[in-house]
């Protein structure tokens, strides 16, 4: 049987094969990769000290993905190296590459969502009992076992399909913590986490840190890097940059270094003249899930909505955009009382609605850019006698893009294979075709490069500038702040207060969203 | 996240934007191989030209418009993500009902004594509208009850070959008046042809060109997404599967017509048939992709074997045997295919 003491002195791997010292833990030396048309990677260099947090940075297409995979045997590298604790090895597989002590935390989180926490932990790896089969109770005293020394608070037994995205986070990293690897590699952990969920993880990573683990920590976000991170690497297009120690250097230091130009304003905030009121909402709620919601809009007004995870955030958009009808409450427009029952009411109305993930209820996946930008919009506009009006929607479709600055051939490529930054700037595209009043976003940058960041940025104060009311929701502290005329602020399913720009600040929403 | 993304602004992606044939040139190049299979072995083996035949294109074509027909309306649920089992079912229940309304007068055997002589359309117009009657409980019992459509389907399935066999207590049904007979052999018995082809050209339009189209693909692209679009899934599917239940009645009517009886056990397994045409044909189980000129070549494929293997004097139970593994060999091409596209990003 193991016990929370014999796991807590289990020798890491390294410790085992620590013949001779090494100074690095894990080094990729000179890799290239390539891919059909496209070099992902061009002689590309990292060296990762044992006990270190070292941040990877750039852009989306910067190539931190594809050198990740290569470090988790996901890909082979045409040319170069990987020396782990000094020596070279070859990662064929990614079970290879786990077995000699490289875990990776995927950003699309891997887990078998029918099945529980435990069992996705210990899958491939199940205690056996006597009869050679699965023995529960170990499983779920070793999970337990494990949660407490990561001070992770889960039911083993849960199904995976329960938790919120955060804490399936932490079976992630709870999984990957029990491999006892030298090297674990997160791909943007925080991307889909709140405030207080990110302090808690960066707690478990500062324990692996003690432990001697190498940390390679990917993402897009300044502020982490110089609160977790010990040294980074900045890559772009696919070339090495530089690496520093993250004492050393300053935000735009690093942001020069990443897009290899300047960004002069993070957040492009216009005052803009506000207004008439454009949507009145009443005491709006969806019954079990939000109460009593109630907030005014002006044309040319940012609203942004704060609040953690499960707060309730999304969920107010979703019923404002008629996805789940609301129980009671009323929402007026234009000081007329309006009834939103279905998504083709609210665009009826001029509403629009960026949705929080892009994959799951954004992208259309096997369709094109086209044919992507354009289904909001077939409804009444653009068709005769039922045919859709190809020609002149592609017209449009491409001034959109062009405007966006979409990086594509023509508008007929399938939506698949654009960056995350330019698949957002596709669905952005779909409700600026709807000419929209009352536009509501739901994380739009998240998980977008720095560069398609501040162009969307810039974007969201133009149409404000052009009498667009927006609501804005972000998990970015920087961004609600940054972007928006007042803040509203949610928790657990209820607005705790509406802040004007000038009194919002970090400590003042933090105060209302975690009460 | 992709490797291609340049980081000037005004840059393309750097991969050169082949314009790619679209995948029914390579399905109908599958087509042409096995028709030349066959060919040069019936030269070998049997002494003859397998394709220099126009009777046996003719029983080729003809045998496929039936299926085709309903594979037609099955890749379009298909394309929603669904799956349609009933279509066999509902050809026979279809060509029960109607058949008791296309019977000629001087026939010996009349089920109702009221309903002789009538015009061609009457009939035609009942297949039609049993088959979409079907269609809709089809999908209304999965946008309302939201059970799976593999089970709704495979509950029709049952229920209306029971109904087929019920409604005339097993006895076929034959004696049709001359007019309702021309849907299976006018034209110079080209009639089911071009029934068929008349059908996937509407269809392939509908899909390509019209909003009802995009908003088909849209669903099972993503229904998540397709509903914040302000697409009305539920009656949307419900159409779609309304439309799939006419089609397996006109498919009905033609079979009839064409082999002047109805009998309670037709149909059988035509189901599958369809489905197996869609999937030879590129469309994609997962929903979001195929069209119907692949679904049209893929019944093409499945007609030119089965004439193929008979006219090789293949053993029937053999024929089974290699049908099955085409069908499993074209899924598994098409994930391959599926595969290497995501692979790209």
């Amino acid at each position: 049987m193991v016990n929370a003491s014999q796991l807590e002195e289990a020798p890491s791997k390294g410790a085992i094969a620590q013949a001779k010292p090494y100074e690095y833990v894990l080094e990729v030396v000179n890799a290239r990769k390539e891919f059909p048309g496209v070099v992902a990677l061009d002689n590309v260099s990292l060296r990762v000290r044992p006990g270190t947090v070292h941040a990877l940075m750039g852009e989306n297409g910067a190539g931190k993905s594809t050198l990740m995979k290569i470090i988790a045997g996901i890909y082979h590298p045409d040319a170069g190296e990987i020396r782990l604790r000094g020596e070279a090895v070859h990662l064929a597989t990614p079970l290879a590459a786990q077995e000699a002590g490289i875990a990776m935390i995927h950003q699309e989180l891997l887990l078998m969502n029918s099945m529980t926490v435990a069992e996705n932990i210990w899958i491939r790896r199940e205690p056996l009992n006597a009869f050679g089969l699965v023995d529960h109770a170990k499983m779920h005293r070793m999970t337990t076992e494990l949660f407490e020394r990561l001070n992770i608070q889960l039911d083993p037994d849960a199904e995976v399909s329960e938790l919120s995205v955060a804490n399936r986070q932490m079976v992630e990293i709870a999984k990957a913590v029990s491999f006892n690897s030298d090297v674990l590699i997160m791909d943007e952990p925080t991307s889909a986490i709140t405030e207080k969920e990110v302090a808690h993880l960066f707690e478990i990573i500062r324990g692996l840190r003690e432990r001697g683990i190498g940390i390679v920590y990917i993402t897009h976000k300044m502020n982490e890097l110089f609160e977790i991170a010990d040294e980074f690497s900045v890559f772009r297009d696919g070339h090495y940059i530089a690496t520093h120690p993250s004492s050393e250097v300053t935000r735009d230091d690093i942001i020069q270094m990443m897009v290899g130009r300047e960004i002069t304003q993070m957040f492009p905030k216009e005052e803009v003249e506000l207004g008439d009121v454009v949507l009145s909402v009443k005491n709006l709620t969806l019954e079990g899930v939000f109460h009593d919601v109630s907030f005014d809009v002006r044309a040319g007004e940012i609203l942004g909505l704060a609040g953690l995870v499960g707060s309730g955030r999304s969920n107010v958009a979703e019923t404002l955009f008629g996805v789940t009808p609301a129980t009671s409450g009323t929402i007026e427009i234009n000081g007329k009382e309006v009834s939103i029952q279905t998504s083709h009411d609210a665009i009826k109305l001029g509403m629009a609605f960026l949705t929080e993930d892009r994959k799951e209820t954004g992208c259309f996946l096997p369709l094109d850019i086209q044919e992507n930008a354009q289904m909001a919009v077939i409804h009444d506009d653009f068709v005769k006698y039922g045919f859709v009006q190809e020609a002149k929607l592609e017209k449009v479709c491409r001034e959109i893009s062009q405007k966006l600055r979409i990086k594509t051939p023509n508008m007929h490529e399938c939506i698949e294979n654009l960056s995350g930054g330019n698949q957002q700037k596709v669905l952005i595209g779909r409700w600026l075709l709807t000419n929209p009043k009352i536009l509501i976003l739901d994380e739009p940058t998240r998980g977008i490069d720095v560069g398609a960041k501040a162009e969307i940025h810039s974007l969201i104060t133009q149409l404000a500038h052009n009498g667009v009311a927006v609501i804005m929701i972000s998990s970015e502290m920087p961004e609600v702040l940054g972007m928006s005329d007042r803040v509203l602020v949610m928790h657990e399913g209820r607005c705790t207060g509406i802040l004007d720009r000038t009194d919002a600040d970090q400590v003042a929403v933090m105060d209302l969203a975690a009460q | 996240m992709t490797t291609h993304t340049a980081t000037t602004p005004n840059a393309t992606l750097e991969a050169p934007s082949k314009r790619r044939l679209p995948q029914e040139f390579s399905i109908l190049l599958v087509l042409l191989g096995i028709a030349a299979f066959f060919e040069v072995l019936g030269w070998f083996l049997v002494g003859q030209s397998f394709l220099g035949n126009m009777s046996r294109l003719q029983i080729i074509i003809l045998q496929v418009s039936v299926i085709g027909i309903i594979a037609v309306g099955v890749t379009q649920v298909i394309i929603t993500g669904g799956i349609d089992l009933s279509s066999g079912s509902v050809v026979a229940m279809s060509a029960m009902v109607a058949a008791t309304f296309a019977q000629d007068a001087n026939w010996p055997k009349i089920i109702h004594p009221a309903l002789v002589d009538l015009p061609w359309f009457v009939p035609l117009t009942v297949g039609l509208a049993v088959g979409a009657a079907a269609g809709f409980i089809n999908g209304w019992l999965i946008t309302k009850t939201r059970i799976p459509p593999f089970i709704a389907t495979l509950g029709m399935m049952v229920s209306a070959r029971g109904i087929a066999r019920w409604y005339t207590d097993g006895s076929p049904v034959s004696g049709f008046t001359e007019s309702f007979a021309m849907l299976g052999n006018g034209m110079g018995r080209w009639a089911p042809v071009v029934i068929f082809l008349v059908v996937a050209a509407v269809f392939h339009i509908v899909m390509r060109y019209t909003r009802f189209g995009k908003f088909t693909y849209a669903i099972g692209a993503n229904p998540q997404a397709a509903r914040v679009s302000g697409i009305n899934i539920e009656s949307h599917l419900i159409k779609v599967y309304m439309i799939a239940g006419l089609l397996a009645g006109l498919a009905a009517m033609v079979a009839i017509a064409r082999i002047k009886t109805a009998q309670a056990g037709m149909g059988l397994m035509y189901e599958l048939d369809a489905i197996a045409a869609a999937v030879i044909g590129g469309v994609s189980l997962s929903g979001g992709r195929g069209r119907i000129t692949g679904t049209v070549i893929g019944a093409l494929i499945l007609g030119v074997m089965l004439s193929g293997f008979t006219f090789l004097r293949v053993d029937a139970y053999y024929q089974d045997i290699i049908k099955g593994a085409i069908i499993v060999v074209a899924v598994v091409v098409d994930m391959h295919r599926q595969n290497k596209r995501s692979k790209k990003t």
